[in-house]
């Protein structure tokens, strides 16, 4: 998802517990954690507990962040003045979903600067659907539809995540996802509906070319998701991938039943044995290649954020400067 | 911290604490924070960041490094002694039925 290079990482093994009095605060933590208590950033945590949320948390954030960027390539060219303000409102969700998880990644004893630095020099990951083009107007209802219906239905569960911080970021997330699922499916519902034959076909082409990114977005299957564990018993993450993935596309299929358009796989069809779609088998090289930066616009998308972070330096210095100079003269007066 | 660390640190914009006002009538109550150079720019970032759906009706913002808070390691010292107070509670006097709606 969001956070998917969690489970791309290599296994983090807890290290040694140094000492009896580690050892005691180790055990009331795990307690804690048990007993479905929340975890605030002041309290004690595991230095493992710390950076695994850190590492989450700002991932998730630099997935909002560069998910800006295709939609906000159709900011310009949207067909008509409603449709480019809902999505001037919904790029600015996104930055505001952005802020609110640099913040609770924050708590945890990392500056803003390092967690975007972190995000500049490529050493951070951001979700690997961001790194596939938008290419016609049909992209934009598909990404609302497919893209934040997925990512909704992974963002539901971590509103319970044990930290609270994030839990609560989460929760003023979800609030407003909602409304960028329903505007995309609306968008695709009309171009459906009562477009031309051509505009149809763009409604296909699109979801044909986003399906199958959007199944990876949930991350690698169970049994090759070293952190999964780690991250269960943590109540940082609540559900499996796979279970994920399976609940996405059972509810997608009657939406795309009720669009009109078909889902690019030969191979779904419901299971009455299961009461569960099976579906074809994902393209996990793609996946790889993608999120070790050799998809269609990884390069791009990291060098326009680097670009807009340095252009904005001094914005940021005259900000700081003017703000010094008034503490300054105040004081003085 | 190496130098560059510190430097970075320096040259970013406060961190600002910020409580919104739902409705004329309720508390302000936290509900986030920002980053902002001054006082007058985090009262309109708090805005465009957590109003943007006609949330709030009024701001604070406080920077984050004037709040004063209770050491969690305090807690249990802190807050526990309460939980034996019962009689601070209406409902730990059972009276009559007759003037039990008092």
């Amino acid at each position: 998802m969001y956070t998917q290079a969690m489970d791309t990482a290599p296994k983090d093994d807890a290290p040694v517990v140094r000492s009896l009095h580690d050892a005691e605060l180790q055990a009331r933590f795990d307690a804690r954690i048990d007993d479905g208590q929340f975890i605030e950033a002041k309290d004690w945590m595991p230095e493992n507990y710390r950076r695994t949320l850190v590492r989450q948390i700002s991932q998730h954030a630099h997935s909002e962040i560069v998910g800006m960027l295709p939609e906000g390539n159709w900011i310009s060219r949207a067909p008509t003045l409603k449709r480019k303000a809902i999505l001037l409102a919904k790029v600015q969700d996104e930055g505001g979903h952005g802020l609110y998880l640099y913040a609770a990644a924050e708590t945890l004893g990392q500056s803003r600067d390092q967690l975007l630095d972190a995000l500049h020099s490529g050493k951070a990951k951001y979700s690997s659907i961001f790194n596939y083009p938008t290419l016609s107007w049909a992209d934009i209802g598909t990404i609302g539809w497919l893209v934040d219906g997925a990512a909704i239905m992974n963002q539901v569960p971590i509103c319970r995540c044990s930290y609270a911080p994030y839990a609560r970021a989460m929760i003023r997330i979800c609030r407003e996802e909602s409304f960028h699922q329903r505007q995309g499916y609306d968008a695709l519902l009309v171009m459906m509906q009562s477009g031309t034959a051509a505009q149809k076909a763009m409604v296909q082409d699109a979801v044909n070319r986003w399906w199958w990114p959007c199944l990876m977005m949930f991350g690698p299957p169970d049994d090759q998701s070293p952190n999964s564990a780690q991250g269960m018993r943590w109540g940082i993450k609540r559900v499996s991938n796979d279970t994920l993935r399976q609940k996405f596309v059972d509810a997608t299929v009657a939406q795309a039943k009720l669009l009109g358009v078909t889902l690019p796989d030969p191979e779904l069809k419901w299971n009455e044995e299961r009461q569960a779609h099976d579906f074809g088998a994902i393209d996990w090289a793609e996946f790889w290649q993608v999120v070790n930066g050799d998809g269609p616009c990884n390069q791009e998308r990291l060098a326009k954020r680097v670009k807009a972070w340095d252009d904005g330096a001094w914005v940021r210095d005259a900000a700081l400067a003017h703000a010094r100079k008034q503490a300054t003269r105040a004081q003085a007066a | 911290m190496t130098d560059t660390d510190s430097n970075a640190v320096q040259n970013e914009w406060p961190l600002w604490e910020v409580f919104v006002r739902s409705r004329a009538g309720l508390d302000h109550k936290h509900c986030g924070s920002l980053h902002a150079s001054d006082a007058k720019m985090a009262i309109q970032m708090g805005r465009d960041v957590y109003t943007r759906r006609q949330e709030g009706c009024s701001i604070w913002v406080v920077r984050a490094d004037q709040i004063v808070a209770s050491d969690p390691a305090d807690k249990d010292a802190y807050f526990d002694p309460m939980e034996d107070k019962v009689y601070r509670h209406p409902t730990f006097y059972k009276l009559p039925a007759e003037v039990d709606h008092m």
